[in-house]
């Protein structure tokens, strides 16, 4: 090649849609004042503290409690969303039967509702002298107080994520490729395990890591079934909050640095998972 | 294996998309169902497959009634018009898919699949490519992984829907050419459909030409080309002529004018003449021809297009003439078709 034919790099390539400066300008701005300064805030704050100081705060027991019960329910939460989404996002793509659009409406209602109020829902319903509580206390199954409450509470405003993002890829599934299975002899079991379900995982993935981290940052409904033992039930923004009103703040920001930091890392990994699956299957979620 | 289609009828809801249809496929056959959309010809072959089940008839693989078996018992292999490849799967494991499903009693070893596998992919000429997935592929790859994963099973028959239907006009020259390599190597009972009737003239050893949910004819290429048995396959393959005329005293006329063909044995009365553009010879402006004005000349390769205005209208006569010949427009032409059927009134499509 001779140096003729080396273009010189340029910024973006020519276009013919106008609006590229203005529009990337204002991405940029936005997304510094929204997301980008108020997190550079909190680094910086907990950078003051100093590191000893900062690992002191960190791993106090009742802050790794904190941590751990709240990414270990939003973990299981996101789990259960995994199965149950994506058999109710199945029904509703692949069958016709009266209401379905009613159930397809309620299930956007998570989003919709305040958190507070299915919280204070759930705990009535399970807290022991609740319907579903008064039925499952004596089978020694608590639910209300404990983490299986805050796992509870999580599923319910995760759901949505999963159901959302899987649905419209399974409506873009081409009939003939079940076609295809059968006639190689697939019978309808091996057809979803080894055909359907492998080319939504990255849709599946997806949804996790929404409901992952819906769940990971919910403080509205867990706070009331939770009932907040600590070193129990006491999930992390709800001691971010008791430590702000204790003025505390470098232990709140503290524990916020570490939510900030496991999250991101958890997403940079799901997104990597994605963006190798994308290259290989040449699709994604 | 033979397939055996015994007056096979389909309704979806109250539309019949097949009307007693019948077929005899012999062992080790290229069949191509041709016709327009529509036609039914993809009911045909999905029928046959098991992915349809008749209203009324039965399908025979062999001696055996198919009919009442499930698609996964047929044992056939399907090509679908856009491949339907298994996308998170690499071409290994979608071409060994259809033996990696089967029970244990009958699943061969995992190293003999693979071998299998490898080797199909050697026949359709992707040797190599075994470790990328369909999104790394072109269309005409993908369609002979499709054909690959299709033959690992050892189908009684192979039933192709419109294989080539996605892909440009090259490579379906190519794969076309291909195909019947593969076919005649192989021996595969093979069953395609195509809108297509370059692709079955060229390809198929039996074309069967279907409309509106019936078979029309069923017959070799040169069968289906130089004696079509109704105006529909006359009209549909190839090009043609389509003239209004009289039969009286053995003779046709138009108007009053005698074209000098004779006609003995027809019964007097309307009829329409058909002709292919090839099939005529030129004459001096006499009595005793078809006389028209060249309205349009054309040189389309190797052959002189040339449309005629005879006097009739919203009737044009389209002949093939050699490219040395001129064909001033305005000037007059005079010709007789060599080769003709005659259709009557009623039948004609």
């Amino acid at each position: 090649m001779t140096a003729r034919t080396v273009r010189r790099w340029q910024f973006r390539q020519p276009s013919v849609i106008p609006g590229f400066g203005l529009a990337l300008g204002v991405t940029l701005s936005w997304l510094f004042l929204i997301v980008l300064i108020p997190l550079s805030g909190l680094a910086l704050r907990s950078s003051a503290l100093g590191w000893e100081k900062f690992w002191s705060l960190a791993t106090d027991e009742r802050t790794l409690n904190a941590l751990r019960i709240s990414f270990g329910t939003a973990f299981a939460a996101a789990a259960v969303n995994v199965v149950f989404g994506v058999i109710l996002a199945w029904v509703l793509v692949r069958y016709r039967f009266p209401g379905k659009r009613i159930i397809d409406a309620v299930v956007d209602l998570p989003f919709a509702l305040p958190t507070a109020v299915a919280g204070i829902a759930l705990t009535t319903l399970y807290a022991p002298n609740g319907w579903i509580g008064s039925l499952i206390t004596p089978l020694g199954i608590k639910v209300a107080f404990t983490p299986l409450g805050i796992v509870i509470a999580l599923v319910f405003v995760g759901l949505p994520f999963v159901v959302r993002t899987v649905q419209p890829i399974m409506e873009e599934i081409d009939k003939e490729v079940e076609e295809a299975a059968a006639t190689l002899g697939a019978t309808r079991f091996q057809t979803i395990s080894r055909v359907l379900l492998p080319g939504l995982a990255p849709a599946v993935l997806t949804g996790f890591a929404l409901a992952f981290a819906r769940g990971v940052g919910e403080y509205g409904s867990v706070i009331f079934i939770a009932g907040n033992l600590p070193y129990v039930s006491e999930i992390a923004p709800l001691l971010i909050v008791i430590r702000l009103e204790e003025f505390n703040y470098p232990a709140a920001t503290a524990i916020a640095a570490v939510m900030l930091v496991i999250s991101f890392a958890m997403l940079l990994i799901i997104n990597l998972i994605q963006a190798w699956s994308r290259r290989r299957y040449g699709y994604g979620a | 294996m033979e397939v055996r289609v015994q007056n096979i009828r389909k309704e979806f809801g109250r539309f019949p998309a097949l009307n007693d249809v019948s077929l005899d496929i012999r062992s080790g056959e290229l069949i191509a169902l041709l016709g327009p959309s529509g036609s039914g010809k993809t009911t045909l072959l999905r029928l046959i497959a098991g992915l349809e089940t008749p209203t009324e008839g039965t399908v025979y693989f062999g001696e055996e009634d198919a009919s009442k078996k499930t698609v996964q018992e047929r044992n056939i292999g399907f090509v679908f018009q856009h491949y339907a490849l298994f996308r998170h799967m690499t071409v290994l494991d979608n071409v060994s898919f259809g033996l990696k499903v089967r029970k244990a009693s009958r699943r061969p070893p995992a190293a003999e699949i693979r071998a299998r596998a490898l080797e199909l992919l050697e026949l359709v000429q992707l040797g190599g490519l075994e470790k990328r997935y369909p999104a790394q592929l072109s269309g005409g790859q993908r369609q002979r992984v499709a054909l690959a994963r299709a033959m690992a099973v050892e189908p009684n028959v192979l039933l192709l829907d419109e294989p080539f239907g996605a892909l440009d006009a090259q490579v379906r020259k190519e794969l076309r050419r291909w195909l019947r390599e593969i076919h005649d190597r192989t021996g595969h009972t093979t069953v395609f459909v195509t809108h297509d009737q370059d692709e079955a003239l060229e390809l198929a050893d039996r074309v069967v030409v279907m409309s509106k949910g019936k078979i029309e004819q069923i017959g070799t290429p040169d069968e289906i080309y130089d004696q079509p048995n109704s105006p529909f396959v006359f009209g549909f393959i190839g090009e043609s002529n389509i003239i209004p005329v009289r039969v009286g005293n053995g003779q046709l006329w138009i108007g009053d004018r005698s074209i000098g063909v004779s006609a003995s044995g027809e019964a007097d009365g309307l009829a329409h003449l058909y002709f292919r553009p090839h099939d005529v010879e030129l004459l001096d402006d006499s009595d005793g021809s078809i006389a028209g004005t060249v309205a349009v000349s054309r040189r389309v390769a190797g052959t002189r297009h040339v449309e005629l205005d005879i006097g009739i209208s919203d009737c044009r006569v389209e002949i093939e003439l050699p490219p040395e010949m001129a064909a001033a427009d305005g000037s007059r032409l005079a010709f007789r078709p060599t080769r003709w059927r005659l259709f009557r009134e009623g039948a004609a499509g």
